[in-house]
């Protein structure tokens, strides 16, 4: 077999990938699914802490910068592990997809919060001040003057962790959630080739790159006229 | 409660675990010391090809970036661990992450660099350059500095997201401090070395987090 020949046979072997392919298309639903979860209550309750910020109640706000500095400093793999292995032992129960999704989820909200919070804190004093004596009350004023401003600022590099954070899904699979990764896994341990896991990379590639593009572009538009 | 704290906090079982977890934040810290200057070097030569006159260098670092941005990490390392042995590449764990942290780090490093060198002024390379200054001499003493001070956040940032990623090396059973400690877990049947794994990451990493945070408020987003 020549060089070439040999290389097709371990990344690109047609057998093993059509046989496999329907694992990798589970595993792919598997990722979408967790990704989508993550970013809708990852991001919504990172909004929540920021806005709860604002109210500057000592003790919340203490909370909350903690919270958030633990999360945004240890690794996903860490908590995921210590959520996933210790909790079973002092009698709580949760699913792998579940301990994905919570932890994931309270990293991207960490990220969130910070992100926010720092948007929120370069939102011009006077805007606060116009809006207010224009007769707003402060949540008016929050939500219809200040919040607006806030998220413009923060789009593109929320956006650019809400990527890194669902990436870190495929971490699911060290504690055996079904996704790409783990499909391809199991499919390379079974087939004794690496043509799934080629297939996986792949999968990935199509479903981030358009994402990183996107993100590029994002930090374009909003990096000229900034508010 | 009891359970709760016996579980996650035994005091005993983390002194019995401390040596061996002590000996994976050498192999963490010896990583990091691999990993994150080979990704700034990486990254700046990314950065430089990215901003190339020439579309033939341009695009195909482009290219390059933004595939290894869209690859989970976990993916890459464990393809080149236990993808590559199959065509006859044989790594060993800290080969396997360096080789794929290099990539993705380049390519992390490489975007935010690219960053940094578009902002500061092309008037800035004119000016160096005639004033007798080679092309390498005017990068090294007047765009790069320039460039790296006004992205100095996300460059801190990103180190803190290399530094938080070679916990992955576990996976490939590299010795770093996660291993030590889910290989402690397992023996023991108890959470706290991975508990007090999180404490040596929190040592390290909390002082660059409030880092960032502080300048964050300085800059605004």
């Amino acid at each position: 077999m020549s060089q070439w020949e040999r290389f097709i046979d371990t990344f690109f072997n047609r057998s093993v990938i059509v046989q496999y392919l329907p694992d990798i298309f589970k595993g792919i639903w598997i990722t979408l699914e967790i990704s989508v979860l993550i970013v809708i209550f990852g991001i919504l309750l990172g909004c929540i802490l920021a806005v709860l910020r604002v109210y500057k109640i000592r003790a919340i706000s203490f909370c909350i910068i903690v919270f958030a500095d633990i999360f945004r400093a240890l690794p996903p793999l860490v908590l995921i592990l210590i959520v996933f292995f210790g909790l079973p032992n002092a009698g709580i129960f949760l699913s792998s997809f579940l301990v994905l999704f919570v932890v994931l989820t309270l990293v991207l909200a960490a990220f969130s919060e910070e992100i926010l919070w720092a948007g929120l804190t370069s939102v011009d004093s006077g805007q606060w001040e116009a809006a207010r004596s224009s007769g707003l009350s402060l949540n008016q004023a929050l939500i219809w003057i200040i919040l607006p401003q806030a998220f413009r600022l923060a789009i593109p590099p929320l956006t650019n962790r809400a990527i890194a954070i669902t990436k870190m899904t495929a971490l699911g699979t060290v504690i055996g959630v079904p996704d790409i990764l783990n499909q391809a896994t199991t499919a390379q341990s079974f087939s004794g080739n690496a043509s799934p896991l080629m297939v996986a990379a792949i999968a990935y590639v199509i479903i981030f790159l358009p994402l990183v593009i996107a993100s590029r572009r994002l930090e374009y538009k909003f990096s000229w006229k900034k508010v | 409660m009891q359970s709760f704290i016996e579980q996650f906090f035994n005091i005993q079982i983390m002194i019995a675990t401390w040596p061996t977890l002590l000996q994976g934040t050498g192999v963490t810290l010896l990583l990091c010391a691999a990993v994150i200057p080979m990704g700034l070097i990486g990254g700046l030569l990314a950065a430089l090809a990215s901003n190339s006159k020439s579309r033939l260098i341009q695009w195909p670092t482009i290219a390059f970036v933004d595939f290894f941005r869209s690859i989970p990490p976990l993916v890459l390392l464990i393809f080149v661990y236990s993808g590559l042995p199959f065509a006859g590449f044989r790594l060993s764990p800290f080969t396997a992450v360096v080789i794929a942290f290099f990539l993705n780090n380049s390519a992390y490093y490489g975007e935010i660099l690219r960053a940094g060198l578009q902002s500061v002024g092309y008037g800035q390379t004119e000016a160096a350059r005639s004033t007798g200054l080679s092309a390498i001499q005017s990068l090294r003493f007047i765009v790069l500095p320039q460039a790296i001070r006004n992205v100095l956040p996300d460059l801190l940032s990103n180190t803190i997201e290399v530094i938080k990623l070679t916990s992955l090396a576990s996976v490939v059973s590299l010795a770093e401090i996660l291993y030590s400690a889910d290989m402690a877990r397992s023996v023991t049947y108890n959470a706290s070395p991975i508990v007090l794994a999180a404490g040596i990451y929190l040592i390290i990493l909390w002082p660059l987090v409030r880092l960032v945070s502080q300048f964050g408020k300085k800059i605004g987003t």
